[in-house]
């Protein structure tokens, strides 16, 4: 893909109107009543909300607007007080994390988790599910599981190339840049062959140049028939890859609908946007075309 | 002063049931600690359980040998259930603190007087290697063997071969662990547990299994020691922990070879320690008396640990890069 081609959008996801709680034509995830309080802050309170299948859905909203909160709910890091959620049509309410992970969602951290003290290719082997040498009897006979291992070594350098890592195989992650660690994270959920992969905040404190190469990760997920969720803070990320734009604020959703649509919306700009969100912060290099829109316009 | 007994004790320090007993030990820390992350601090607990399931049920139930020796296994699975269970979904530092309280508790249970014709209370417990039939397995005839420093008679030679024996099988099983992808999950685990789960595996069950293994390879060490000394509490004490950490951490925590060297070098300084300190004072080149002279290799043990974990964190054996405090 080159840099100044726009992505090719997802259309046609909702039924009816584009507001807080609307109904998706194909919904991968959805989420009823669920609501989560620390103490007296209420984090999380979201009525209803459905997540397209086969779409980049961006989660936006300003800081404390429970956008992360809402992640671990549905990964199952946390609980909720109240609700019901499901996934593909499976409920996911009580389930633990791994088992969550196990059914095709694998989520990505805001402060990266990098297994620093293993070899970048260890951390992408472990991505790998259904290990027989995982099991503690298997384990202790290599027949079981060295053939196995083999082949998740293959993918793993496969997914290594694609994402520039190669090289680093045999150094500990420890000694991998910020966004190499992003890119490792990345690459390792991708290990998982998820069905729904969410990131959470994909593009914080990663470099300009890396920005490209990460939206472009980002997009082939999509083409790859994956459905994407992601938190970001990134204006132009989210108008540049973002299918469908959900925004929060104090818990709840204030509104959603297809990015361009969605942030001219003035709930949304009351929320979060304020009055500079024309301004260009240089928070990407100008590659993007929405900068170059903005220009012309 | 007598260089040559003190040589000498010191060369027989290399090899003694208890250096394999303390060996097994640092073994099972270095799968909690060095591979899993977990900090258990109650690895003396663990022995006296496998010491005390060994000689109680020989003295109190008549098993066999073997059989004592399996329940001695069992018991120490089953201290680590009781309290990986609880304590292994919070944060590391909860266990650290049920661990050392853990086996605060089994040794005082084992000291009070409430269960003397069990436990013995602090005489402890002896007579069950005979009576369960270890010492009668011994294939060895009656004699001395080895030479110079390492002569044993039968007796400590069947200890020693049982429990190298032992070690070698322990030492294996650690190995082909680690190498598999087990192993690479239990990394993984010490590194960050939630990035784990986040990739779909069982954390909880992971950390329960290095805690159950570390935990049998602590039994088998009280066991060993057991073999060869009496069964009392007062060895169980949370002293015998710290040698064991310190063994450890001297040898290298993510290592395989590294405990069991680690455990080799601290009892032979152990043995050098005690032989020379009293010789120095007593020829007044140490300003204290004997038996202060005795209690000084625990000061200088204690300030070995301290300059080990500051200054060479991996140990002896360690990857640099792989185990470190400083993350």
């Amino acid at each position: 893909m080159s840099n100044n081609e726009t992505p090719q959008k997802t259309t046609g996801l909702h039924i009816g109107k584009a507001e807080p709680g609307c109904k998706k034509n194909d919904p991968m995830l959805v989420i009823d009543h669920v609501k989560k309080t620390f103490g007296g802050l209420t984090a999380v309170d979201v009525e209803h909300l459905e997540i397209p299948k086969g779409a980049i859905t961006a989660l936006i909203g300003p800081n404390g607007a429970g956008k992360t909160t809402l992640f671990n709910l549905l990964t199952g890091f946390d609980s909720p007080d109240t609700g019901t959620w499901s996934f593909l049509g499976k409920s996911l309410s009580g389930i633990p994390s791994f088992k969550v992970a196990q059914m095709g969602q694998v989520r990505t951290f805001q402060l990266t988790k990098a297994l620093s003290l293993l070899t970048v290719l260890d951390n992408m082997k472990l991505g790998a599910k259904d290990q027989a040498g995982e099991s503690i009897w298997k384990a202790l006979i290599p027949g079981f599981w060295k053939k196995q291992d083999k082949d998740i070594e293959v993918k793993a350098l496969e997914l290594l190339k694609r994402f520039k890592l190669e090289e680093k195989q045999a150094d500990f992650a420890a000694s991998l840049s910020g966004g190499q660690r992003k890119l490792l994270e990345m690459a390792r959920a991708l290990m998982t062959d998820p069905v729904l992969v969410m990131l959470d905040e994909p593009m914080a404190g990663v470099n300009p140049a890396l920005t490209q190469s990460l939206l472009e990760h980002v997009l082939n997920l999509k083409k790859d028939g994956m459905t994407v969720l992601f938190v970001e803070h990134d204006m132009h990320m989210v108008r540049h890859i973002a299918d469908w734009v959900v925004v929060m604020a104090e818990g709840k959703v204030v509104a959603e609908g297809p990015p361009d649509v969605v942030m001219k919306e003035q709930a949304v700009i009351d929320a979060y946007l304020g009055a500079h969100q024309d301004t260009d912060l240089g928070v990407v290099t100008g590659r993007i075309d929405t900068i170059n829109e903005e220009k012309n316009k | 002063m007598d260089w040559g007994t003190i040589i000498n004790n010191t060369l027989a320090g290399l090899l003694t049931p208890t250096t394999i007993a303390f060996a097994l030990a640092a073994l099972g820390l270095a799968m909690h600690f060095g591979f899993a992350g977990l900090l258990n601090f109650g690895i003396a607990g663990f022995m006296a359980i496998g010491a005390y399931g060994y000689a109680i049920s020989v003295l109190t139930f008549g098993f066999p040998w073997w059989l004592g020796m399996i329940v001695g296994i069992l018991g120490s699975i089953g201290f680590a259930i009781l309290l990986g269970v609880p304590t292994l979904r919070l944060r590391g530092d909860y266990l650290a603190i049920v661990t050392i309280a853990a086996a605060e508790i089994a040794r005082l249970l084992f000291l009070t007087t409430a269960f003397t014709d069990v436990t013995g209370s602090a005489d402890g417990l002896f007579g069950y290697n005979k009576a369960g039939g270890f010492t009668d397995a011994n294939p060895f005839p009656p004699g001395s063997y080895g030479f110079g420093p390492w002569t044993y008679n039968s007796e400590t030679l069947w200890v020693i071969t049982f429990g190298l024996g032992v070690l070698a099988i322990c030492v294996w099983l650690l190995w082909a662990l680690m190498r598999s992808p087990w192993g690479r999950v239990i990394k993984g685990i010490r590194e960050d547990e939630d990035a784990i789960r986040a990739l779909g595996k069982n954390v909880f069950a992971y950390k329960l299994q290095a805690l159950i293994i570390g935990g049998v390879f602590g039994g088998m060490g009280g066991i060993i020691y057991a073999a060869f000394a009496n069964v009392s509490p007062g060895v169980y004490v949370t002293s015998i922990t710290f040698f064991i950490w310190t063994s450890l951490l001297l040898g290298g925590a993510a290592t395989i070879f590294g405990p069991v060297i680690g455990a080799v070098i601290f009892w032979t300084l152990q043995a050098f320690l005690s032989n020379i300190l009293p010789e120095l004072s007593s020829s007044g080149i140490l300003p204290v008396d004997g038996t202060q002279a005795a209690t000084l290799r625990f000061v200088l043990v204690g300030i070995g640990l301290m300059l080990l974990v500051i200054y060479r964190p991996q140990g002896i054996f360690g990857d640099k890069r792989e185990m470190t405090f400083v993350k």
